[in-house]
Order: C-alpha cells, then sequence, then structure tokens
C-alpha cells in the first residue's frame, strides 16, 4: 500500500532577501501510510503551521515536492487541492462564512471539489442528512439549521467545521492548533469530536498542537519540529510510553533549553 | 420667511413624485448591482459610474441604428458585463486593490463611452422610437401600464437574483465575499467568483444605464457621475428602514432586494423634497454625499458609543 502523503525535502524562506528574510521549512521529509494520525508539536516558528499551510497551498513552496495518495500537488492552486483535503484552523471564525447558515456552509462543504453549477445550492435530501449529523455532536446544532454560523460559539463555530471537513471524505485532515483559541472545557470536547469524526471515517489526519499532553494522548504518531525540520518521530508502541517529560528531554537534547520557556504548556 | 412658505406649492411636490418613484424603481436596478458588490462580494465597486454611461450609450446608439430598444438593453447588459469583467481581471488576475482596480475601469470607461458616442451625448426622441421608458410615459395617458411595467420588470430581476444567489454558484459567491479563505478551504475558486460578481454586478448598472438613457431621451458621457453613491444610498436607506423588516423571515433575501428598490425610489422622493424647498440643484451632489456619510457613520458611532458604555 502506498504512502497518503509524501512530504519531499520541501523548503519555505518568507521576504527572502530582505532584513525580515525568515526560513520557515529547511527540508522537511515526512511520509504518512494511510490513517495515521500524527500530531506535531515544537516551539514558536518551528514550521508546524507553516507545514500545513505547505500542504493546503496557501503559497507555494520554494522547493521539494508534495504528494497526496499518488498524485504531486505541489503546483496546484489552494482551491484545486481541496478536493483532497480537509481543514480545520486555529480562528473559528476562519473555517466557516459567519454570514451564511450552517446548513448553507454544509452545503459547500459537501459539494468540496465539485464543479459548482446552476442547481439548487441545497435540496431536502442533504438538509436531513446535516440534521442527523449535527445531532451526533450533541451541541443542540441540530434544530438550528438556518441560524447564521456568526450567531454560534467559537467552540460550535470549531465543531462544525469539523463536521464539514469530513462531510466529503478528505485523503488528509489538517488540523492546525484548532483547540487553541477554545476555554480548556470547549477545547477538550472539541478534541473528543476530531477523535471521534477520525475514527468514524478512518481519516489520515495531522494536529498541530502547543499541547504536549494533547499531542502523546491523541493520533498513533507524533513528529516534533525545530526550526523547519522535523527532528523527532514517534510512533506506535514507543508512543504510546512516551511522558511530557520526555518530550522535554528530547527538545534540550537538540535545542538547549529554550524549550520550556516557549509558551508550549505543560500541563 | 412668509414669503418663502407661500411660495411653495404643494401641488408642484405632488406633480414630481410619480417621476420620483419612475427614477427609483430604474435606478434600483443599479442599486442592485451595487448590492451585489458591495454587500455580497464585500468589494467597493466605482467602475459603476463608467459602466452605467456604457450601458446608456450602447442602448442609444443601437436604437439610433434601428435597433428594437428592448433589445437593446441586453446590449447594454452585456457592456456592463464586460466593463465588470476588466475590473475584475485587473483586480484577481493582475492583483490591484479593488478600489483602485475599479478607479481604472471608470477612468477608461469615459473614453470608451466618448468612443461609442462619437461626442459627449446622444439623443433619442420618443415620437421616433418606440421606447421602453420615458418621462412622457410618466404623465401620458398609459402611465399606468408603464408603473406597472416598470414593477413587474423589477419584480422579475428580484427573483431571478433571489434565485441565482441560492444556487451553487451563487452560494460560492456568498462565500467568497464572506470568508475567501474559507472559500478557498472548500474547493472554491474565489478570483474567479469575484470576477463573474462584477460582472452580473456591472450588467444590471448597464442595464440600467439603457433603460435611463431612454428615460430621459439621451445618454451622456457624465450620466454615471455620482452613480456609486445613489446606489449606495439605496442600498443603506433600504437597510437603515427595512433591515430587521427583512431579517429572518422566509426568504429574507428577496425581501432584502425589494428593499432596495424601496430604498432607491425614497431617495428620489427625498431628492424631490429638497428641490421642491428650493435648495439649488448645483448643490445636489453634496447632499447625496452627506446623506450616503451620514447613513454610513450611523451604524460604527452607534457600535463605538454603546461599547463605551458597556465597559464602563
Amino acid at each position: 500500500m502506498g504512502y497518503m502523503l509524501e512530504i519531499q525535502n520541501i523548503h519555505k524562506t518568507f521576504n527572502p532577501g530582505t532584513i525580515n528574510e525568515k526560513v520557515a521549512l529547511n527540508g522537511v521529509n515526512l511520509n504518512l501510510n494511510p490513517g495515521d494520525f500524527v500530531t506535531i508539536i515544537g516551539g514558536n516558528g518551528a514550521g508546524k503551521s507553516t507545514t500545513l499551510n505547505a500542504i493546503a497551498g496557501v503559497w507555494s513552496v520554494d522547493e521539494g515536492k508534495i504528494i497526496i495518495d499518488g498524485v504531486d500537488i505541489t503546483k496546484l492552486s489552494e482551491h484545486k487541492r481541496a478536493v483532497h483535503l480537509g481543514r480545520v484552523f486555529q480562528d473559528p471564525m476562519t473555517g466557516t462564512a459567519a454570514t451564511m447558515s450552517i446548513e448553507e456552509n454544509m452545503a459547500i462543504a459537501a459539494r468540496r471539489g465539485e464543479r459548482r453549477g446552476l442547481g439548487w445550492g441545497i435540496t431536502k435530501k442533504e438538509r436531513e442528512s446535516y440534521k442527523e449529523a449535527l445531532k451526533e455532536l450533541d451541541l443542540g446544532l441540530e434544530d438550528r439549521l438556518s441560524s447564521k454560523v456568526g450567531l454560534l460559539s467559537g467552540g460550535q463555530r470549531q465543531a462544525i467545521t469539523l463536521l464539514m471537513a469530513s462531510l466529503k471524505k478528505p485523503k488528509l485532515l489538517l488540523l492546525d492548533e484548532h483547540t487553541a483559541a477554545l476555554d480548556p472545557k470547549t477545547a477538550a470536547k472539541v478534541l473528543a469530536i476530531s477523535d471521534k469524526i477520525i475514527k468514524e471515517h478512518q481519516l489520515t489526519a495531522m494536529m498541530v498542537t502547543h499541547n504536549m499532553k494533547d499531542a502523546i494522548m491523541h493520533g498513533n504518531r507524533l513528529v516534533m519540529m525545530h526550526e523547519g525540520r522535523i527532528i523527532y518521530d514517534v510512533s506506535g508502541e514507543e508512543k504510546r510510553k512516551l511522558q511530557v517529560s520526555d518530550l522535554l528531554a528530547k527538545f534540550e537534547e537538540v535545542s538547549g533549553g529554550e524549550f520550556a520557556n516557549d509558551r508550549m504548556m505543560l500541563a | 420667511m412668509a414669503t418663502y412658505f407661500a411660495s411653495l406649492d404643494p401641488m408642484s411636490l405632488a406633480r414630481a413624485l410619480p417621476g420620483s418613484v419612475a427614477q427609483g424603481v430604474i435606478w434600483g436596478i443599479m442599486a442592485l448591482g451595487v448590492y451585489i458588490t458591495f454587500r455580497i462580494l464585500d468589494f467597493a465597486d466605482l467602475t459603476v459610474d463608467g459602466s452605467l454611461a456604457t450601458g446608456g450609450a450602447v442602448a442609444v446608439m443601437l436604437i439610433r441604428g434601428g435597433m428594437n430598444p428592448a433589445l437593446a438593453l441586453i446590449f447594454a447588459f452585456l457592456a456592463g458585463m464586460a466593463a465588470g469583467f476588466v475590473t475584475g481581471v485587473l483586480h484577481t488576475f493582475f492583483g490591484i486593490p479593488g478600489i483602485l482596480a475599479s478607479i481604472l475601469t471608470q477612468i477608461g470607461l469615459y473614453s470608451v463611452n466618448l468612443g461609442i458616442m462619437g461626442k459627449s451625448n446622444q439623443a433619442i426622441n420618443v415620437m421616433q422610437y418606440d421606447l421602453v421608458a420615458s418621462l412622457r410615459y410618466v404623465t401620458g395617458e398609459n402611465s399606468t401600464i408603464f408603473f406597472f411595467g416598470l414593477i413587474a420588470g423589477a419584480l422579475v430581476l428580484i427573483g431571478i437574483i433571489y434565485w441565482f444567489f441560492g444556487t451553487e454558484l451563487g452560494a460560492a459567491i456568498r462565500a467568497t465575499g464572506c470568508n475567501p479563505q474559507m472559500a478557498r478551504a472548500q474547493g472554491i475558486n474565489t478570483g474567479f467568483n469575484k470576477v463573474l460578481a462584477l460582472m452580473i454586478s456591472n450588467g444590471l448598472v448597464g442595464l440600467c444605464g439603457g433603460i435611463y438613457a431612454q428615460y430621459q431621451g439621451a445618454a451622456d458621457v457624465n450620466m454615471g457621475r455620482g452613480a456609486i453613491v445613489i446606489g449606495l444610498a439605496a442600498v443603506i436607506i433600504s437597510e437603515v428602514i427595512f433591515g430587521k423588516f427583512c431579517a429572518g423571515r422566509k426568504m429574507a433575501f428577496a425581501f432584502t432586494l425589494g428593499a432596495v428598490f424601496i430604498g432607491a425610489i425614497i431617495y428620489y422622493i427625498v431628492i424631490a423634497l429638497v428641490l421642491w424647498l428650493k435648495m439649488p440643484s448645483d448643490y445636489m451632489k453634496l447632499f447625496s454625499a452627506v446623506v450616503v456619510a451620514c447613513f454610513l457613520a450611523v451604524p460604527y458611532m452607534k457600535g463605538k458609543y454603546s461599547k463605551k458604555r458597556r465597559t464602563a
């Protein structure tokens, strides 16, 4: 069986040739098997979110290749790659259209990567299935299908964005610190929903997080980044046994201690 | 003072009203276009000042050339779409900021419009051609039929736009305007959708120009000057007065579009009123600008004021 995602030696430098030059990705290599759920940790500016943005095609990489399920997407524009990807962002406002209703947002997501024509934007049958899907979230949203998404809380919006990402099964789900802006209780709930959706649909997923505990508890694989490279990659049994202290030690080994001062959450 | 009030003739105001309503409905078509860019796409499109005159120029020249006046409106619509296409491509493909792209198109269109007409204005006489709209119809014996036709036309346009923005494609345009990042993540080509929305919007503006040129019996290269302000005024007046009424009800969007027409009618009634109060017509544009500035500022100031009170 081939890899679901192959990242081959990608490089990205922002503002090259200026005083603000920043090497964000410095030769990232990563292969994901179908069904892999990898958590990504690292300090600020380590290249975690940048890696996800490179895969999503927010800008093009300077060097290297990105291959999803055998298809080279390195040169595709952002909206063309979307057919392969489900995305949830750090800012709950980013993943949904605030002035549109819950069902309209979902209908847009259900047509990800399809030609959008002059057929009616949402059908009766769809509406029923969205209602069912929302019921499973257990947030009381199933009776608010026609409410504007802008009226919902951040946690509700993230939950809907997650649901939207899975309506059309993506080859890869990208979670970019999607619980960082939520209060701890809501964050836990959104994480639980993430786990459930990934399991249910057997998705391949990448989750960037600042919370080492979350990184250890979720997924079958963990990757640590530092200065635009992957410096640590564990999976299986080894990852299950991992402790926060192991990660800290690992990081100090490569960076010399600055990690603990970072905005990393140790709790 | 007493002589001033004595000189005001209520009957002359009443006589002006049907014309205000007709003008309001015609300019309401342009206001629909402004609504699409300004509210749905979140794009301040100044192309309209040029594309309105383009629509008028194309319609008048085709009618003078012997084309059926109703058929000429289709070409006015297409000419407007072409103008919107230029702005859209300047913005999305060449990366020029939206307002600037639309100003460039607008300035360029001035020459294009002169070129279409061969001089700064061209007249069409209602006695000579079977026009779809004319000042003469407002007071003529068939005025009921004329107003019925205008309103029916407006309702048809509302229906078409309501339908379009309910389709998959229309929803994609709305998502593009509301949250382009989300739209791209959902596989929506935001550049394409922006160009398309600008084309539809300016198509409506061109259509309005074509009808208005017939209404006033001439196309003029300056007929679109300040059109964007009239369009914004109609949109904003409609939101201030009918915003609460439209929100939350079934087919709210159709009501919102209808309200835009009523906003345009109210605008022209207010204009008729201040003219009737003998305000010199030279000050008309200043008056319009002040009205729009006030209506745009009110929601912002209100928000600022209530925020201060909340934190206090």
